[in-house]
Parts: C-alpha cells; structure tokens; sequence
C-alpha cells in the first residue's frame, strides 16, 4: 500500500496540470468562436509549408 | 530563419493564439449575416488581409461578425470590397455592442472547472472507500478528500452563497438557500466526521451538487448572455448616420450630432432620422409605422416631416426642428416604454416551483431532524440524517432542468431565424390561444403589386412609359409588373402632384393616375388614353412570403388569427379575405389596438401580437407575449419578446409549437426529478441513505433530465 503515497500526489498533480491547461485556453480566448474555429481547419494555408 | 512547420496544426496554432490575444478593440465591426463555412472565412480574411490599410481582419463565424484592426480603415471600403466578393455586410456602431468581454461568463466557467477537477479526484477517493477501503486507509483518503474539497466548496460555491444571502438579507427564500444550505452542511457535517473517524462522508456529493448546478447556472448565463448580445447587434444595425448638408455639400454625420436647424438630405429608401419640415418642393413618404396605413402619402414644401417615415420617392432635402429624444418618434416611444408592463409580474415556472420548494426542503430536513433526536436521541446521527435529506432533495432538477431545455430551445430557434429576447418569453407564447397580426409591415411588405394581365400591348407600353418617368412607388412597382412590355415614346410628360402622370402620345393625351383625376367612375388607379373609357389598374399589396403556412399552422394549432390595422377598411379586406382570415378591424389607432387587446386579455384570452410599427408598440408591449419583424421599428422590437430575423413568416407555427414542448418538457423534467425525490426522500428519512446512493440519486437525476432537454432539438 506504500505505493499509494507516491501514486495520490502524482495523480492529483496530473489532474492539476489538465485543469491549469483549461484555464489557459480559457483565458486566451479559444472558445470565443468555437463554430469558427472548427471551420478554420478546412482552411488552406495562406503559404503552403515546404517539407 | 524561417520556421518548417511539421504540419499546418502547428503553424495554424500560434496564428490563432495571436489573433486571439489582440484584445485591442478593433476599428471597425461588422455584421456578415451570409457567412457560414470555412470557405467564407478564407475568402473574407484572404481579400481584407491583402488591403494595406488593414493590419487584421478575423471573421468570428459563431456570431457572424468580422472584426477589422488598422489605422485607418473606412466602413465604406471594407463593405464595398466585401461586396465585390458576394458578402453583404453591414457596419456595427461598435460602442453599443459588448466591448468588454463576458467576464461573467468566464468567471462561471472557471468555477465549473475547479468544481469538475475536484470532484473527479474526490470521486476516485470515495469510489475506493465505498468498494471496501477501512480503517486508517479510509481515514487517510477522507482526509485527503476533505483537503481538496474545503477549499473547492468554498471557491465554486460563492454564486450560490451571495445569491442566497442576498435573498436572507431582505428575509425571502429563494432557489439558492437550500442549495447554499445543503452544500455547507454536507461540507461541515462530512469535516466533523472525518474528524471523529466516522464512516460515511458526503465530500463528493457536496462537490457534485455543486458542479451539477454550476452547469445549470452556466447555461443560463450562457443563454441570457448570448440573446442579449445578439438583441444589441440588432440595435447596433440601426443606421446611425444621416447627410447633413453642409456648404451645398452632402457630408455624413452621426445622428446624434445633429442640431435644431440643420439642413439634411434625405436619400430614397431611407428612415428619416429626425423630426423636421421640407424644404424641397415635394416628397413622397412612407408613414405607415405611425398610422398603419399602406397608400404613400405626398408632402408639399413646408410641410412636417417626422423621424422613422421612410422616404419612397427621389431623394429630398429638410430643415431639422426636433432632434434625439425630442423627435414625436422617441417621445411616443419613451412613453410606451414606462407603461405598464403587463409581463413584468410573470413569474416563470423555475420560481413559482421554487417557492413551494424550498420552505417544504427546509420543513422536511428539519422535521426529520427533531424526529431522530425525540426516536433515539442520537443528536449527531440525527444531524447525519437531516443532511442527507437536504443533500438528496437539493434542487438539482429546478437548478438545470428550466435552464436547459431553455438553452436547447432558444438555440434552436435562433438557427431558424427567431431571436428569443425575453427569457419567459417561450413559457408565454405557450400559452397563447389567439394571434393579432399588424398589416402594413407585417403580413404585407412594402410595395404594392399590379394586376395587368388585362391591357393591350400598346396600353402597356403607354403604361411603362409614364410610369417609367415617376419616381412614386406605385410607378416603380408597375413598372416591375411590366418587364417585357417596351416603354411607348412619349412628349411633354408632366408628373401632377398627388394625382399622377400625364403625357402626349401621338397628338393624344394620356393619363396614369387617381381615377377622381382621370374622369373614371372608380376610385383606385387608372389609365386613360385620349377619349377612351379610363381603365381599372388594381393594385394589390404584396404578403410577406409563407403568410398562408403560417395562418394555417396556426389555425391547425388551435390559435385562430385576427388582423389589427390602421389601414383603411378596403385595403385589409381584400387582405383579409385572400388569407382566410375573419376577424379583422381596420382603420384603428395606437390606443385602440391597446384597447382591444386588454379586452382580450381581460376576458381570459393570451394574445400574440405580431406588429412592426409605432401604432403597434402599445399592444406589443400589453400582449400576453409579443413578436416583431427585423424590419420594426427600435421602439417595437425593443417591446417584442421574440425577434423575426428572416422575411418568411412560414416557421411562425413552428415557434409556437416549440414554446409549447419547452414548457412540456420543462414540466417532465421537474416530474423526473420529483420521482427520483420520492423514492431516495423515505430512504433517507428512515436513515438508510448512504453517500453512495446520495451520489448516484443526484448523478442521474441530473443526467436524465439534461438527456430529456435534448429532446427539444427533435420537434419537427
């Protein structure tokens, strides 16, 4: 069961990471214009990009 | 160096960062009502980018609106070359649309996500606890439960809490005291517990109810807050700028600059922004949203002219004599606005179901509390007991079930064209039973339409001729009636002023006109030619499209129609009788619309009043609930609780029986959530409830009854 130690703390600070994750997208404003958003992956790019 | 971008996510990603992060209010903002695909926004940005005076443009597709950043860029540039790609676009006055952004909003969600996070982690706790976790191991995961959740409760809970104390203040109960009530107490009884190695904690209930009903208050926001930004995109429509006439030179100027004693030119189609008399030696003038009557009516010099008549002849020019709230226009609008409001009693379902609600949850938890005590008097099981009654009874269902088929509604209607201003407005229109429609303006469109089928290929040609020559809205429209007849060569063609068209054709005088001018025994509008009999040319008044299906649908609904005008009797007879409708009243003024429609409502009877112009506001506003054409007038659409965002009036029935299954649906939803009440309400009483089941009673009676809101997208 000692593994329960290490396995709480790393569990709940992934959750924390996904959550302070959302929050920046949040704040940045992308989900301002989410029908857009999704159209705008049809969208060519104005240069194509060189491989 | 040039950056390779791997694939076009990665280069697109930084791109859109960047634009969202330009929160610099933009120059210009404008209404692009056509776009809908990713191709539309390619095309807009691609054309506006490569302009030099713009640094950014960037379409937001959800709300239809472009927004242009650049020093100096100019509204009649961006439209013109929006234009020249096939967009329509339509310049916002940027300062009566939300500048700041919806912090509320944002602030909601962030709660939500907080109150999602940590209810999942606590969730993981009490999943192993209730699967058989014991002694120390529970000890520790309540523990770890409890640090996470104090301070989540605490934060996430916050709306409910100032919402409940503001109600506690003024001593009144409201939705949120039980729901406050239930979540401290969970929250406190569970620390209390924890801290006397109890076994059962209530962490992830108190958590879940509070992300449950945060969902709840989000939509709400969320449906408010998108309603009330789009009814101010409308007003922001509203043409803002008039042509001052400034050293013989027509110069563009906002309205609300204008002075007393400006001289204006009045281009043709356009409102008259302000009140004032002609200066030029006629005009033509559309003043049916004062009085409802169809027939153009001609101003001499001199005359007054007033704020919202739509000039329908050549352009003409006016000296100002009452301007802003000085105009007859905003006066009678002003007044109707402090009116009494008929609606501003309604009260909606959630609050009236609140009210029986939330003293009957308190009674019940208290009861059973002193019950326990008086049975075995174990005051802390008894306490236990009493939370779990609260916690299970906690009004999830009241909190989400109206918001959420509200917000499924209201969506759907706007995609249709109906926007929903008023958030009781679906409950009201669900009860209607009788529906007054406005002529002019909306069953009619403007303009009339000719009967010619019955003239000869010369008296046609006469006909487009001297029509063709006027620039009254009767020629315009006969000559739209006549596209393939040529236009007779005629000489000395002379427009009579408020009588109609003279000319020579071949050494004969012909005449188009008023049949009292012409010499003809009618009275409507004739041709005659040298010294034949006149001839009848009736006119009729064009419907707005899908009229029929929409009087039909409503009849089939059980709402018979009426027609309320002031036009003259004729006119909304011949109306009338082409629509099959019975009931009509015409030549009636603004106060007795009103009148007319107290009546009904007196008698028992829910009125919709659909109406677009002044005369109409009054009854808009009186009415059970109320719908307007875009069209309308600012006052009437701002007295209107829904809407009409397109010309047809075909999904009118639609609207209705949508507002019906609304109310339907919100009742089931409140029958779902009292039936899973029923069945956890004893077990709790009896002291049998578990965290376990609180947490799957609330888990899927929420569920349910946002599955069950879902279905308001389906009604056909």
């Amino acid at each position: 069961m000692n593994v329960l130690i290490i396995l709480i703390p790393v569990s709940i600070i992934l959750g924390g990471l996904g959550l302070c994750g959302f929050l920046w997208t949040l704040r940045s404003g992308q989900y301002d214009d989410a029908a857009g958003s999704a159209a705008r992956l049809l969208l060519d790019d104005e240069e194509p990009c060189d491989e | 160096m040039t950056m390779v971008a791997a694939c076009p996510g990665c280069a697109a990603a930084p791109m859109a960062l960047k634009h969202a992060e330009n929160h610099a209010a933009p120059a210009l903002v404008l209404s692009l009502p056509t776009i809908h695909c990713a191709a539309c926004i390619g095309k807009v940005e691609r054309k506006l980018n490569a302009l030099p005076q713009v640094d950014t443009a960037r379409v937001n597709l959800s709300l239809k609106q472009l927004s242009v950043h650049g020093a100096d860029v100019d509204a009649d540039t961006i439209v013109a070359q929006l234009k020249s790609i096939g967009y329509e676009a339509y310049p916002l006055d940027a300062t009566l649309l939300e500048t700041r952004q919806d912090t509320v909003g944002r602030n909601l969600m962030v709660r939500l996500a907080v109150a999602g996070f940590a209810m999942m982690n606590v969730m993981l706790f009490s999943v192993a606890i209730w699967s058989g976790a014991s002694d120390t191991t529970r000890e520790l995961f309540h523990l770890i439960s409890a640090t996470i959740s104090l301070p989540a409760v605490l934060y996430c809970g916050q709306p409910f809490f100032a919402s409940a104390w503001s109600a506690l203040r003024v001593r009144g109960l409201n939705m949120d005291v039980p729901i406050s009530l239930a979540i401290l107490l969970a929250t406190g009884m569970s620390l209390f517990e924890v801290m006397n190695g109890g076994a059962h904690a209530y962490f992830d209930a108190a958590l879940s109810l509070t992300f449950f009903l945060l969902i709840g208050r989000y939509l709400d926001h969320h449906t408010r807050s998108s309603v009330r930004s789009a009814a101010k995109e409308l007003a922001a429509l509203e043409v803002r700028t008039a042509q001052r006439i400034e050293n013989g030179e027509a110069v563009k100027t906002p309205v609300s600059e204008l002075a007393v004693g400006d001289r204006l030119l009045i281009p043709s189609g356009v409102r008259v922004p302000v009140d004032g008399t002609l200066d030029s030696t006629q005009a033509i003038s559309d003043r049916s949203f004062l009085t409802g009557e169809s027939a153009a009516i001609t101003l001499a010099q001199g005359q007054q002219v007033q704020a919202g008549e739509i000039n329908l002849g050549a352009p003409f020019e006016m000296t100002a004599t009452a301007v802003g709230d000085d105009t007859t226009l905003r006066r009678v609008a002003t007044l109707v606005e402090m009116a009494e409001n008929s609606r501003n009693s309604y009260t909606n379902l959630a609050d009236r179901a609140a009210r029986i609600y939330a003293p009957a949850v308190h009674l019940l938890a208290f009861i059973s509390f002193l019950a326990w005590v008086w049975i075995n008097g174990d005051v802390r099981h008894a306490l236990n007991i009493a939370v779990a009654v609260l916690i299970i009874t906690c009004p999830c269902a009241l909190g989400l079930a109206v918001p959420a088929v509200a917000t499924a509604a209201i969506g759907r209607l706007y995609s249709m064209g109906f926007l929903v201003k008023s958030g009781t407005a679906l409950e009201r229109l669900a009860e209607v039973d009788i529906a007054i429609f406005d002529k002019t303006g909306t069953l009619t469109l403007a303009g009339a339409n000719a009967r010619l089928d019955s003239l000869t290929s010369q008296q046609a040609a006469i006909v487009k001729g001297l029509a063709q020559a006027s620039d009254h809205p009767v020629s315009r429209a006969l000559v739209a009636a006549l596209p393939t007849a040529v236009a007779a060569p005629l000489t000395d063609i002379a427009e009579v002023g408020g009588s109609g068209m003279q000319a020579l054709y071949k050494g004969q005088t012909v005449q188009l006109g008023r049949g009292d001018w012409i010499g003809a025994s009618f009275n409507g509008l004739g041709l005659k030619v040298g010294d034949d009999p006149a001839i009848a040319l009736p006119l009729r008044e064009t419907p707005r499209e899908g009229v029929e299906a929409a009087l039909n649908g409503l009849r089939d609904l059980g709402v018979p129609s009426q027609i309320l005008s002031g036009d003259k009797q004729d006119a909304v007879s011949a109306l009338a009788l082409q629509l099959g409708v019975k009931d009509i009243q015409a030549e009636i003024s603004a106060t007795d619309k009103h009148a007319y429609l107290s009546k009904l409502q007196h008698e028992g009877h829910h009125v919709v009043m659909v109406g677009d112009g002044l005369n109409d506001t009054a009854a808009l506003a009186a009415a059970h609930a109320s719908v307007a054409p875009s069209s309308a007038l600012d006052a009437s659409r701002n007295a209107a609780d829904v809407v009409m965002l397109r010309e047809s009036l075909d999904g009118f029935p639609l609207l209705i029986r949508i507002a019906r299954s609304t109310s339907q649906l919100s009742k089931q939803n409140f029958a779902i959530a009292a039936g899973y009440n029923a069945i956890a309400i004893p077990v709790a009483l009896l002291g049998y409830a578990t965290p376990l089941l609180a947490a799957i009673a609330m888990s899927a009676s929420s569920i349910t009854v946002i599955a069950n809101a879902m279905r308001v997208r389906f009604i056909k």
